[in-house]
């Protein structure tokens, strides 16, 4: 590759980050600035949430019953099962439960927010409506990154439940394990930091879904192609930054907490 | 050819006169220079149609006059602000009184006619009685007040562009912006919308700015009038023209024209002269 192409391309890439940390600082400060749009919220909120409801239960149940299958044939072996609970319960609550509800909004509302706002771009929409009078980042953005941030918070309280019900069907039901030991084992395993860590989660990753989403929608250029193109690049950028951070955040917890 | 049919509107060069002002205003894009060193004014009244080739910059020009864009050399002031050393929020407040009808509309898809006519008004927490009233007054205007609650994607071209001009002149701007009002639309459409824009020239008389590139519909503009009377428009007498429609010739980022359509017509540019045929 030429030199002059990875300058280019270099360049572009900082003038992204730039231009992201721009609309999400703006965002950020029309929180506390008027007018807010608060039917616009509630819009999103529906969307988001309720919307997201049916794949985040499923999501949800499916995991903490395969985890509670994979788990239980493990702990078997060194005539563990009672620990099933425990084990599902830590999984669900710190890792897959914020994760993975995270990973299924962003796919489904991520590429939305995008297309949406990309089709808005092209169409000359968001230009009309900054013409009208009317900040776009107020009305369009910020009721995006307050309802993604609160909806994904509840979200993934209800797929952390849901996961571990779904494991205690596969344990009770299908591995004929006591389910009172099941859900002793899985609240007695849990300390105020796991909570806190698999609580903290899903505002971070809310802010990435949502301010990924309406930023490559709102740099959209080049008609249609150019609309798919930012829609497959929120999810792909959202899903990794989301990954990335649950690292981070998880090594910060460790470091804290010692667990 | 003479410009005495409609009464002319005299300009005193003073501030609160001017309400566009570029002044040696440069733009480009990746590198390249769209516009160079422009400089021009449009006085309160003024009816200024932007002409010349498709991509020398007339659409930017426009974008540039309501703060969509800044400038990379220059000052441009609106209604005698500097936009250039205004806040994004003030410059939000500043466009509430220009309107803009964009080349293909762009009206919100997912808002009925009736919330994108009102858009403006719903944001400035007008009475909902009252944006009921001015949204059908407008589109009576344009008339287009049977399309209420029909979707954007329910109407012709034709009526999509008339709905766009409902909804810049909903607020009675103080200055309009028109992006190539007839682009992409039939002759007989056309026809309709520039009658609309001299219906509503004739009868507020908003001060507007006008990118177009169809010479036909430029000097229509310059040509007719809205008679009240019979409540049409009509042709002015052989040779004379409207007197406060003037024209910007554009080309290759420059100002190559800037005056009446008298001197326009009668200009010995190579450029103008091959353009006009």
């Amino acid at each position: 590759m030429p030199l002059a192409t990875l300058d280019t391309a270099a360049k572009r890439w900082v003038l992204s980050v730039q231009d992201y940390a721009l609309l999400t600082g703006r965002a950020l400060v029309n929180l506390f600035r008027r007018p807010f749009y608060w039917s616009d919220i509630v819009l999103q909120a529906d969307s988001i949430g309720i919307g997201s409801l049916p794949i985040v239960i499923l999501t949800g149940f499916f995991t903490g019953g395969v985890l509670a299958l994979n788990s239980a044939s493990t702990l078997a072996q060194f005539g563990a099962t009672a620990v099933t609970g425990q084990l599902v319960s830590l999984a669900m609550i710190k890792e897959l439960g914020p994760v993975l509800t995270s990973l299924m909004v962003s796919g489904r509302n991520a590429s939305g927010m995008a297309s949406e706002l990309g089709s808005m771009m092209v169409t000359e929409q968001i230009d009309a409506m900054r013409a009208l009078g009317t900040d776009p980042l107020k009305k369009l953005v910020m009721p995006r990154i307050v309802s993604t941030v609160v909806m994904l918070f509840f979200l993934t309280i209800v797929s952390d439940a849901v996961g571990i019900l779904g494991g205690a069907f596969v344990s009770s039901v299908m591995l004929g394990q006591n389910s009172s030991q099941y859900f002793h084992t899985a609240y007695q395993s849990l300390v105020y930091s796991d909570v806190l860590e698999g609580l903290m989660k899903p505002i971070a990753f809310g802010f990435i879904i949502s301010t990924i989403g309406c930023y490559f929608g709102m740099s959209t250029r080049g008609g249609t192609q150019g609309v798919g193109r930012s829609t497959t690049q929120a999810v792909v950028v959202a899903s990794i930054i989301i990954i990335a951070t649950d690292f981070f955040i998880t090594q910060i917890f460790i470091t804290v907490f010692g667990r | 050819m003479t410009t005495v049919a409609q009464p002319r509107i005299d300009h005193v060069d003073t501030a609160q006169d001017q309400i566009v002002v570029f002044d040696h205003v440069s733009i480009g894009f990746d590198g390249k220079p769209v516009l160079d060193d422009i400089s021009f004014r449009v006085h309160r009244g003024e009816n200024r149609i932007i002409i010349g080739p498709a991509g020398v910059g007339k659409s930017v020009l426009l974008k540039l006059t309501n703060g969509l864009l800044k400038p990379d050399a220059g000052t441009i002031s609106l209604f005698g602000h500097n936009l250039g050393e205004m806040k994004q929020r003030d410059l939000f407040t500043l466009r509430g009184d220009v309107g803009t009808v964009f080349q293909e509309g762009a009206l919100f898809d997912s808002l009925t006619v009736r919330d994108n006519v009102g858009f403006r008004l719903a944001e400035e927490h007008v009475p909902d009685d009252e944006i009921d009233r001015r949204v059908t007054e407008a589109l009576r205007f344009v008339e287009l007040e049977h399309t209420l609650y029909q979707f954007p994607s329910e109407l012709s071209g034709g009526m999509r562009r008339r709905v766009a001009i409902a909804r810049a002149i909903v607020t009675n701007p103080k200055l309009l912006l028109y992006d190539s009002p007839t682009g992409g639309l039939d002759p007989i459409t056309s026809t309709t919308i520039v009658e609309l824009i001299i219906k509503q020239r004739d009868a507020s008389h908003t001060t507007s700015l006008l990118v177009t590139h169809r010479l036909q519909d430029a000097f229509m503009l310059a040509t007719h009038r809205y008679s009240h009377d019979c409540k049409c428009i009509e042709p002015l007498p052989e040779g004379e023209t409207d007197p406060n429609t003037t024209f910007l010739v554009l080309n290759d980022g420059h100002i190559v024209f800037d005056g009446n359509t008298h001197d326009l017509v009668h200009s010995d540019d190579p450029f103008i002269r091959q353009y006009l045929q």
